[in-house]
């Protein structure tokens, strides 16, 4: 009994986007009817939701002995900063201009930090050390700021408002090799420049600042971020070590034009004191100034904060056991017919397969997104304010990166379905079908993700490859390439870009359904 | 019970996806074991890693098709209708249940030793040349090793118990896709929230109590203090998992209509 002998005798009112929608309702019709599905995805909703706020409530974990406030360090785009140098400046007044000469660049790490000895210290190249010259708005906590700096290992470089980063002339900083740093100022606008001669001067980068006040502050900073070591993806989830670390800069030729109405320079050590815990032991911040040499100590980073909060996919966790039971809809909406033999009903009313095939698609697409969008919108609007509200340290996020995860993990939902609705067309078999579309959509984030047992090389490899790739949508914040960070995926980190992981993910789909379609064409039912 | 198991087991062998069942559980669990063992690196020579348990990754895969194999025992014969049948020739529900345990145990436990050795002897070939291996001062990977014949044991066994904690879910469930998405739900979501739980104590609980992460804990050879529980109370853990899901479905089995 194959299709062709059961043409539909009414071939003419198939035609058109009139045959198109009736096979839509059809489809509606044929989802809406069948109570386990249209219960398992409302449970795939309402588990995300629940467990979205259920960890919101529960989680208290910034602060074992009580409720308790953390704040995170904002800069002016809102995002989560860590702003920690020595600075020695003097105020700047409407326009003007700094240049200075770095004749070197040191860092100290701490080492041998034991319970019966003292903790020593020897020089280290540390990659992100910086030291140079500044302009900001104030010393308090995420000002907006412009930097020119050498840096350990990442040559020079002009940064600014803590995610900003151009890079100058390569190479390091020694007395040999000097490099000639220069900042200007005009109106909001700030120019920075380098030099290796002090003669030929090249423009790195022009920010604008807006609102910056007419008196500024602007000097030498110095600043050394934690040595980091990725130790293992396996220990404890992606462990490091890091130790304290600090950087000593040499300036000379400090030359001022313009409004700098102070006469002499001011030592801050700004937002941490001069022998915090981001000191190596027995070093501490501070400067010296000896026959036109300026020497400035200090410690920390000015940089976006990587560390100590967590990201707001935090209370998705139960959208993973959603997505399992809208991946077991998906597959069992086409091989269910299989298996009653309604598929010859279905394909005997309409004849052209491929489109039974997109409608089947749009329809479990449409109500897995659905189901997608209520349980991580909720999640995310409910369970995150709650987390914030014990305690618990959220990075800020942008509200168009809130919609992007909220709308990416409904996308992502709708695209595994159509997934396992065409390997379920390919495989016919609902059991062979969800085992193939879980193993190869949950397997591959678990083993390089979620319980990482995998080297950090094959696990970015499984997530750029497998339909699991789409698990990006989620990522929170992004990583930044002037902090040396623990960028694995057990950390939340993906190899991909969110909307590149969901489009590997989508090409899975899409090829599914390709096969399917053709197979459709070629197989009897 | 003899006429059931001979029963069973008839229906089981006849079945043509069986041999490819078992051949895919063996061949996906060595595969995916040689590629883990070829993508581990360790130059220092001082990592974490445990060869053990990096040579029998492909346990995580493998477990899906045993499971597949035990699910379409039981819910292949809803599919079809065939249960009825299966029921008024053998009116005693639990024998029936007891032999397809006994075979599904019996096809999985030979099964598992051959993906289990296959996935050893990939390690022990491919390890030492990336620096895990007795030049680095890890121990090579042998039987004669007390935690390496654990681990390898104790992964046939883990197999085992998988293949009837599925046995138990199809039979509660009846429908096979269910039933495989309630067993593979069951194992791999448990890490999953875990991680995503960002509390230490909890994270550990989860663990403790996860079928497959409590399971896998019999793997390790190396940092044994750093897993979530002890390995043979891992086991005992996804033996108490197994046996429920045996348990309840057994009464279900008994008390509800076939079909």
């Amino acid at each position: 009994m194959t299709a062709a002998t059961l043409a539909s005798p009414r071939p003419g009112r198939l035609d058109g986007d009139d045959g198109f929608a009736r096979l839509l309702h059809a489809e509606w019709t044929k989802f809406r009817t069948v109570r386990g599905w249209v219960i398992a995805v409302i449970v795939a909703a309402l588990v995300t939701l629940l467990l979205g706020v259920y960890t919101g409530a529960r989680s208290q974990n910034g602060c074992p002995y009580g409720p308790c406030h953390f704040t995170i360090a904002t800069g002016p785009g809102g995002e989560a900063v860590t702003d920690t140098y020595y600075f020695v400046h003097r105020p700047l007044t409407g326009g003007g201009t700094i240049t200075v000469r770095a004749t070197s660049l040191t860092s100290v790490v701490e080492t041998a930090v034991t319970p019966q000895g003292p903790a020593r210290t020897q020089a280290a190249l540390v990659p992100w050390s910086k030291a140079g010259l500044m302009i900001t708005a104030g010393t308090g906590q995420g000002s907006r700021y412009a930097a020119v700096m050498v840096t350990g290992g990442h040559g020079t470089r002009m940064q600014w408002n803590y995610t900003g980063d151009a890079a100058g002339l390569t190479g390091g900083v020694s007395a040999a090799s000097p490099r000639w740093l220069r900042l200007t100022r005009v109106g909001d606008v700030i120019t920075g420049y380098d030099s290796a001669d002090g003669a030929s001067w090249t423009k790195i980068g022009a920010v604008t600042l807006p609102g910056l006040t007419s008196t500024v502050q602007a000097g030498l900073f110095a600043t050394s971020p934690g040595y980091t070591q990725q130790v293992s993806q396996q220990v404890s989830g992606g462990s490091s070590t890091g130790a304290p670390t600090d950087a000593t800069a040499s300036f000379d030729r400090v030359g001022l034009q313009g409004g700098w109405p102070g006469d002499s320079w001011t030592g801050t050590s700004v937002n941490g004191g001069p022998k915090s815990i981001s000191y190596p032991a027995g070093t501490e911040a501070g400067y010296r100034e000896a026959g036109g040499t300026v020497t400035v100590t200090g410690s920390g980073d000015i940089a976006p904060g990587v560390v100590g909060a967590s990201p707001i996919d935090q209370t998705l966790a139960g959208w993973f056991i959603g997505l399992i039971a809208v991946i077991v809809v998906g597959a069992l909406f086409i091989t269910a017919e299989y298996r009653r033999g309604l598929i010859r009903v279905t394909f005997a009313a309409s004849p052209r397969r491929g489109r039974v095939l997109a409608a089947k698609a749009i329809i479990l697409g449409a109500v897995a997104f659905a189901a997608g969008l209520a349980g991580s919108a909720g999640a995310i609007a409910l369970g995150i304010p709650l987390l914030r509200g014990n305690g618990n340290a959220i990075y800020p996020t942008s509200t168009l990166t809130e919609v992007r995860v909220i709308a990416g993990t409904a996308a992502l939902t709708a695209v595994l379905a159509v997934f396992a609705l065409g390997v379920g067309a390919v495989l016919r078999h609902g059991a062979a079908t969800v085992t193939v579309v879980i193993t190869a959509v949950i397997l591959p984030y678990l083993l390089a993700a979620a319980f990482p047992v995998l080297p950090v090389a094959a696990a970015d490899w499984l997530l750029r490859v497998t339909p699991a790739a789409g698990f990006a949508i989620k990522q929170g914040i992004p990583a930044y390439s002037q902090v040396a960070g623990n960028y694995t995926p057990s950390q939340d980190y993906f190899p991909l870009a969110p909307w590149a992981g969901l489009a590997v993910s989508c090409a899975w789909a899409a090829l599914a359904l390709a096969l399917a379609a053709f197979l459709l064409q070629r197989r009897d039912a | 019970m003899k006429h059931a198991l001979h029963a069973e087991w008839t229906k089981q062998r006849t079945l043509a996806s069986t041999p490819w069942l078992l051949l895919a559980a063996a061949a996906l669990t060595i595969i995916v074991s040689a590629a883990a063992a070829a993508a581990t690196r360790c130059p220092s020579g001082a990592c974490a890693d445990d060869p053990a348990k990096v040579s029998l990754t492909g346990i995580y895969l493998g477990q899906a098709v045993v499971a597949v194999l035990a699910v379409m025992t039981v819910s292949g014969e809803y599919g079809t209708g065939m249960i009825s049948l299966t029921l008024t020739a053998m009116p005693r529900r639990l024998t029936v249940l007891a032999a397809k345990a006994a075979i599904v145990t019996g096809l999985t436990l030979i099964t598992g030793a051959i993906a289990v050795l296959g996935s050893l002897l990939a390690g022990r070939l491919i390890l030492p040349g990336h620096g895990i291996g007795p030049s680095h001062g890890y121990p090579a990977l042998s039987f004669s090793d007390d935690p390496v014949l654990r681990a390898g044991l104790g992964s046939v066994l883990y197999l085992v118990l998988i293949a009837l904690l599925s046995l138990g879910a199809a039979t509660m469930t009846r429908d096979a896709a269910a039933a495989i998405g309630a067993v593979l739900g069951l194992l791999y979501l448990f890490p999953i929230i875990a991680a995503a739980a960002g509390n230490a104590t909890v994270s550990r609980h989860l663990e403790q109590i996860g079928p497959m992460t409590a399971g896998l804990a019999i793997q390790a050879t190396t940092g044994l203090g750093s897993q979530p529980i002890s390995p043979w109370a891992g086991l005992g853990v996804l033996a108490a998992w197994a046996a429920s899901a045996l348990l309840l479905g057994g009464a279900l089995l008994r008390l509800r209509d076939a079909n």
